[in-house]
């Protein structure tokens, strides 16, 4: 029971936030909006017995991602004076209820989902969580580790040759 | 228990109020904040269903997504300060050098 209660703070709090991160006019409130999101987010992890993954979630996501974000935010200065929506606002609305409703409608239909949702045992395993993460991923998935390192070395080159001042001629 | 089916729901409605804004918004920043809504209903769903296939798998992908998109708001924020020394703006609807 308090299982639920969780998961309805939680999931309805991530999409509530989530919401207001598309709906708000300012974006130092989007900004805070996204913030409150991710960390429902992580709540819904620990919900699913995946800690590590939301300690990442809250150190990366919460910690870093978004404190960038909120610097770039503060660094351009934006004004908020502006019209945010488009002129197709209702189209895309449109869209998205259409889309929503048949993602839903092939969810509940699915014949997988039945076998899915009963046997699952709440014993906790011998090993933890963290532990069984990193055995996996030093084992198994050892490459895509390498390649998601080099990404990040691309990346963070290609941020420093992007934002870097060109001399004045 | 909470069955599946209602992670599947929240992910759901995360991804598509994701996809809404990228289409509605103008400024390029929450365009930004929309994708890692899109990306963190994407981590839901993994981690949900690692959880009902008592496999760990699901978990390790968005990992893998979570440090994906670090990267990404990286870059995308380089790109968002060039165009704003360049047009000094950040709404997308005026950024249409490439347009025709």
């Amino acid at each position: 029971m308090t299982q639920f209660f969780f998961f309805f703070y939680f999931g309805g709090g991530a999409i509530v936030s989530s919401v207001l991160t598309v709906g708000l006019r300012n974006p130092i409130y989007c900004t805070l909006a996204l913030l409150s999101a991710f960390i429902h987010v992580a709540g819904l992890f620990i919900l699913l017995h995946a800690e590590f993954i939301a300690a990442i979630q809250v150190i990366i996501y919460a910690g870093a991602v978004l404190v960038l974000y909120l610097f770039v935010l503060m660094l351009l200065n934006l004004k908020s004076n502006e019209t945010f929506f488009h002129q197709q606002f209702w189209i895309a609305l449109f869209l998205g209820v259409v889309i929503l409703g048949e993602l839903l409608l092939a969810l509940f239909k699915s014949p997988l989902l039945g076998k899915l949702e009963t046997a699952v045992s709440e014993a906790p395993s011998a090993i933890g969580n963290t532990e069984k993460i990193g055995l996996f991923l030093f084992n198994e998935y050892l490459l895509p580790f390498e390649v998601v390192g080099i990404i990040l070395l691309g990346g963070i080159i290609g941020a420093l040759v992007l934002a870097k001042q060109t001399p004045a001629r | 228990m909470v069955p599946l089916s209602y992670y599947i729901v929240v992910s759901t409605t995360m991804f598509v109020v994701g996809l809404v804004g990228v289409l509605v918004r103008r400024n390029f920043l929450i365009i930004l904040y929309a994708i890692e809504l899109m990306l963190n209903a994407a981590n839901i769903n993994l981690v949900a269903f690692s959880h009902y296939f008592q496999s760990v798998t699901g978990q390790i992908i968005s990992l893998f997504i979570i440090t994906i998109a670090a990267g990404e708001a990286a870059v995308g924020l380089a790109i968002i300060i060039v165009l704003f020394r360049n047009k000094a703006t950040t709404n997308v609807d005026e950024i249409n050098l490439l347009k025709w």
